[in-house]
């Protein structure tokens, strides 16, 4: 399968875009239903999808079903657009992520000839002050961040 | 998600932190493009005392990100860049996180056209 990668000059987002030879609206069941969304992600959904909603997942994952996932919705609108937020990569059950900003996840499904384009991204990396240090790292290709890799995939 | 990316994160975390200034990642940026220097060269034209250096390259140091070495009389700071990959790594995996929930969502739809 083709997943396009858009390579953006902003440090903030990553964006994917690939198609699905299923009916939009087969799509749409997919993301807005909790339950079936919890089913290709990998976790058990506590309730449905509503927009304001804070809906907790417990991941389904062997060796990773300790880890519950705070998704709070956004937008739902019908074969169209899902949004929510969450903490990225918020696994680790020693740290208390709830002071940190949440990042913004988003769907968008289109019809096209053959099926169904679907367009995710999740935006609001560079209010994580962390994750946009590492960012820079890999952002600035031409510069000293891929010197550096160069140079660090020689050396291990 | 993968099973190493828990202990990929932890990892990580204390890189990230240890990066999140600027004077730090600044240090970071001249040691990677100028090589190993000293604590004089890396203090000259920073507008910071010698001391301020010191106690950021430590920082730098804690989390393995720099080492240092004497050279006669003098202290040298230079990259470890293992420690930099590891970072590195880490933002890729949340691109490659995308890449894998969206062959699922795809496995997913395609196995009951409806």
């Amino acid at each position: 399968m083709t997943i396009r990668t858009e390579k953006t000059e902003t440090t903030d987002r990553i964006e994917k875009h690939f198609e699905v030879t299923a009916t939009r609206s087969r799509v749409w069941r997919a993301i807005a239903n909790s339950e079936e969304f919890g089913a290709w992600f990998g976790m058990k959904l506590d309730r449905p999808f509503a927009p304001g909603a804070t809906v907790i997942g417990r991941l389904t994952i062997p060796g990773y079903d300790h880890v519950s996932v705070e998704i709070q919705v956004e937008k739902l609108e019908p074969e169209g657009y899902f949004s929510y937020r969450w903490h990225p990569y918020a696994i680790d059950p020693a740290i208390d992520y709830r002071s940190e900003p949440m990042t913004l996840v988003e769907f968008r499904l289109e019809e096209t000839a053959g099926g169904t384009a679907v367009a995710i991204t999740e935006s609001g990396f560079d209010r994580l002050p962390a994750s946009r240090r590492a960012e820079a790292f890999r952002m600035n290709e031409g510069g000293w961040a891929s010197q550096s890799r160069k140079l660090a995939s020689y050396v291990s | 998600m993968s099973v190493s990316r828990g202990s990929a994160a932890q990892k990580a975390a204390p890189v990230f932190a240890a990066l999140a200034d600027p004077t730090r990642l600044s240090l970071v940026r001249r040691l990677s493009t100028e090589g190993p220097l000293s604590i004089t060269r890396l203090s000259d034209g920073s507008g910071m005392t010698r001391q301020a250096i010191t106690r950021h390259l430590h920082a730098l140091n804690r989390v393995g990100l720099v080492r240092d070495t004497w050279e006669g009389r003098e202290r040298v700071f230079s990259l470890d860049l293992k420690r930099l990959e590891i970072a590195r790594q880490y933002l890729e995996d949340v691109s490659a996180h995308w890449d894998a929930a969206a062959a699922r969502l795809k496995a997913f739809v395609e196995k009951d056209k409806g």
